[in-house]
């Protein structure tokens, strides 16, 4: 194939790629709620079908809630404060402006695209975030988020999560970030705008980032000491790095691995960098498609990286980089990195001043698809002699996994499971977590056995519950009781109602 | 009148006689007893962290703690704790600095030492301390028995020797029956003496047992919503966004992530510059660098930083809020932590902020003072 050939070859798959998109959305624009969800679940089942390990489906089943319905004028987050765990709360067209928080888990929030009107959540570039969870099995879908300070969607350790169908401009750090969250599908999604990462995957396990469209911000995906996550079929345009995957040292969660990127557009970032000054992604060279720092065990295989003026791909180690502070507990390089078939074009024409340097003493004037600099071990790349490389000669010429087709999705089979309370009663986890510090059933501890206090206040909750409140010292062998009249006056009676309750 | 005298005796006595004293075999609150060993109870075991870190948002599993100490082992080391019988000269113990009524701080900016010498950094709190893996305000002790030999060497501090502290405790027939009573497989021999690593293990064991996980932003946690007010939640909302970020690095449960950071705070006038990690550290970049410290039972320690310098809450969230740097010397080139940067929060949001920090206040398993010590020595505060 000629050049030119090759160019409409590239531009074709874009435009299909892009249509596909199209259809997506419009798809999505015109249907209920249920009927995306349903859509979305055939859409899930089919790659499920193949002979990959997870399950994207059991994820996205529709919960099996009542829905709540929040008109303009309303606040989203009084319908989340009413909700219970597998509601869905459906957000009509119009304009909000508000952080909505959802500590509780199973919540579906989801708009209403009609007509073309979107439920809008508008920070006014006064208000941090749009979404706060730390809930478990939380959806966000179908909302217009702009002008946030911090970020469109933080989700703080809730695991089973999904982000899709979100068209996000401006929001400040982050778009899409998820933190400490395990098995979580983000897809769909527009993000432009953002001063750090667009979709960023912070210290979470078993993550499927798939056909999202990232442009105009400083790091279009990163991927970051995380774990099992799959990266593909999104557009990654115009951002000033465009995915990312590393180790950020200094954090309490300290490897990245198994990283699968794949399938991807990964085309013109070359967008000047905004990072904020001292932040780890303002030392992002503008220019660079794929950057894989001290991350071990990931796979670049069937993307389309071209026009990326400083270098296809980087891939480097902690010591390469000057403001990065070495942690002697994160190891500092990039290790079994595979590079399999990918179209390389174009890339590297204007690269910053190391890689010149580089490429003056490698004696090539061809700036790099693809350039490793510092340590790292077990690494490779296929058909090498086909692109413009530079200090990967110690890199083997054949990778030992040569396709990654196997593997459909590294999302777990099942949901992961609940960090939760749920199943006990308020009483149980109230005494459990605070009486029993000091009682135990029939035993002697701190405070006198549950057993004496229930022989002496049978059928007399309220008695225990006032006691708490405003504790006296009664036996002279044991240590007052701390008082509890922090806890509601409910609490107090539920917590009453099941120590009377324990049996040992 | 006679009878009268034998009373008064009687009643002095009674109480300050150190050979009543026994060491506890229960479990302290918030442990329970497994198998002759004390194990924590906490609705926090019941929850799971990504990948074991016990770092995460709500309904989040804590760090592993260091438990499994046996009930004797904890509270001889609650006595060793009290008692100034373990520095040089008598008249400092543990907690003159790390004192239970002052959220296991001192209230001072920087603690006096038992001969009255000024120490140069400000006394960290000891709850929950079994859940670190990081000792000194700068971490460079990776155990509370390393840890601990600082105070009491240092000249500035207790100032005692491991000879003088063994002399001291052998001589004591309290303590040589108390530990006994504890390592009883030590003691086999009637002569044997007291070792220092027993003393040592005792006040770890001691010191893993101040536990402070019932506070009121704990039952939101658990999922009681209405346990914070709207203030607070808001406050809460402020703390985990990523404008203000103090949840990246305070991260619940135990709100401290335990990693070493250079965020530049500034020193008392005439003080020098305190280099913290990067005293100790071969990576020039953590030069100016602290742990970050759990914020639970924060309102209670005052005044804050290392350095004591801020002594109030307020002028604590103040100082993220007024820019990257602004308080580093100019003769000092730190590389800051990217999470410090300006934040541009309002008045209110910083006022939440507060609000919000002081629902991390537990102090109801403060360990009791002992009335009586086995050196005779005064516990009072």
């Amino acid at each position: 194939m000629n050049k030119k050939g090759l160019l409409i070859g590239v531009v074709a798959m874009i435009f299909a790629a892009g249509a596909g998109y199209y259809a997506a959305h419009r798809q999505m624009a015109t249907s209920s709620a249920a009927d995306i969800a349903s859509a979305q679940s055939l859409l899930s089942a089919s790659r499920a079908g193949a002979s990959g390990k997870g399950d994207a489906a059991a994820l996205t089943a529709a919960l099996s809630g009542k829905v709540i319905t929040v008109k303009p004028g309303e606040l989203i987050q009084d319908a989340v404060n009413k909700a219970l765990s597998g509601d869905t709360i459906s957000v009509m067209p119009g304009t909000y402006n508000e952080t909505v928080y959802i500590d509780k888990d199973n919540i579906a929030l989801i708009g209403m695209v009609q007509e073309g009107q979107w439920p809008t959540l508008d920070g006014m570039g006064k208000l941090n975030d749009a979404v706060l969870y730390s809930g478990n099995g939380i959806r966000v879908e179908n909302l217009k988020i702009v002008k946030f300070k911090g970020n469109a969607i933080m989700g703080q350790a809730g695991n089973n999560f999904v982000i899709r169908h979100n068209w996000i401009e401006d929001t400040g750090v982050y778009g899409i970030f998820p933190q400490f969250g395990q098995n979580g599908l983000i897809q769909y999604n527009v993000l432009s705008g953002i001063e750090d990462a667009a979709i960023y995957v912070g210290m979470s396990d078993n993550i499927q980032v798939d056909h999202n469209e990232v442009h105009g911000n400083v790091a279009g995906i990163e991927i970051e000491n995380s774990r099992h996550a799959v990266v593909e079929n999104n557009m990654v345009v115009d951002n000033a790095g465009g995915i990312l995957t590393f180790v950020t040292p200094w954090l309490p969660i300290k490897t990245t691995f198994d990283v699968i990127i794949r399938n991807n557009f990964i085309v013109g970032n070359n967008h000047k960098n905004f990072g904020a000054p001292g932040s780890i992604v303002s030392g992002v060279p503008s220019g660079t498609g794929v950057i894989v720092m001290a991350a071990k065990d990931v796979i670049i295989e069937n993307n389309v990286i071209r026009d990326n003026k400083n270098a296809g791909i980087i891939v480097a180690d902690h010591k390469s980089f000057a403001n990065i502070t070495i942690d002697p507990e994160s190891d500092p390089y990039p290790d079994r990195v595979s590079v399999l078939s990918n179209l390389f074009s174009n890339n590297g024409y204007e690269p910053i001043d190391d890689i010149k340097a580089l490429m003056v003493a490698s004696l090539t004037t061809h700036g790099p698809d693809i350039v490793a600099v510092g340590g790292g071990k077990d690494n490779c790349m296929v058909d090498r002699a086909a692109h413009a490389t530079l200090g990967i000669a110690g890199w083997a010429t054949t990778c030992v996994k040569t396709s990654t087709a196997d593997i459909v999705t590294l999302l777990l089979d099942k949901p992961a499971t609940p960090r939760s309370t749920e199943t006990a009663s308020k009483g149980e986890v109230l005494y459990k977590g605070i009486c029993a510090g000091c009682h135990t059933y029939s035993a002697r501890m701190i405070g006198p056995p549950t057993q004496i206090i229930q022989a002496l206040y049978a059928g007399n909750p309220q008695g225990i519950a006032d006691y708490i409140a405003k504790p006296t010292k009664k036996r002279e062998d044991f240590p007052p009781m701390p008082s509890q009249g922090h806890l509601s006056p409910e609490m107090r009676k539920a917590v009453a109602e099941y120590m009377l309750s324990v049996k040992k | 009148m006679r009878n009268l005298l034998i009373l008064v005796v009687l009643l002095w006595t009674h109480p300050a006689w150190s050979g009543d004293i026994q060491l506890s075999s229960q479990c302290p609150a918030s442990f329970e007893k497994h198998e002759g060993h004390c194990r924590l109870v906490s609705n926090y075991t019941n929850y799971t962290s990504l990948e074991n870190g016990g770092v995460g948002g709500l309904k989040t599993g804590l760090p592993a703690i260091r438990d499994g100490f046996t009930a004797e082992e904890i509270d001889l080391g609650r006595y060793l704790f009290f008692d100034p019988l373990l520095s040089g000269n008598g008249k400092q113990a543990c907690a003159s600095c790390h004192n239970p009524d002052k959220g296991f701080a001192d209230g001072r900016q920087f603690s006096l030492g038992s001969t009255g010498l000024e120490t140069t950094r400000n006394a960290p709190s000891l709850w929950n301390v079994g859940f670190l893996k990081r000792f000194f305000l700068d971490g460079r002790a990776a155990t509370l028995e390393e840890q601990m030999q600082g105070p009491l060497y240092s000249k500035a501090e207790m100032n005692s020797s491991p000879d003088k502290i063994l002399a001291n405790l052998n001589g004591n027939k309290t303590y040589r029956r108390l530990f006994a009573t504890a390592y009883a497989t030590s003691f086999v021999q009637p002569k044997a003496d007291i070792k220092i690593d027993q003393v040592y293990r005792s006040i770890a064991a001691f010191e893993t047992s101040l536990i402070s996980l019932n506070s009121r932003y704990d039952l939101y946690a658990h999922g009681f919503p209405d346990a914070l007010n709207k203030q607070e939640i808001a406050g809460l909302n402020v703390f985990r966004s990523f404008v203000a970020r103090c949840a990246e690095c305070h991260t619940p449960p135990l709100f401290s992530n335990q990693q070493i950071v250079v965020i530049g705070t500034p020193e008392p006038p005439g003080h020098a510059f305190d280099p913290g990690a990067g005293s100790y550290s071969a990576e020039p970049r953590l030069r100016g660098g602290f742990k970050v410290p759990s914020l639970r039972n924060v309102e209670l320690t005052a005044p804050y930083m290392h350095s004591g310098r801020f002594k109030t809450l307020r002028e604590v969230v103040s100082f993220y809020n007024e820019g990257r740097g602004h308080a580093v010397p100019k003769e000092e080139k730190l590389l800051l932590h990217w999470h410090i940067h300006e934040p541009k929060l309002t008045d209110v949001e910083l006022d939440r902020l507060v609000d919000f920090l002081k629902t991390l206040t537990d102090e109801s398993f403060r360990p009791q003072r002992p009335t009586v010590l086995p050196s005779g020595l005064s516990a009072s505060k």
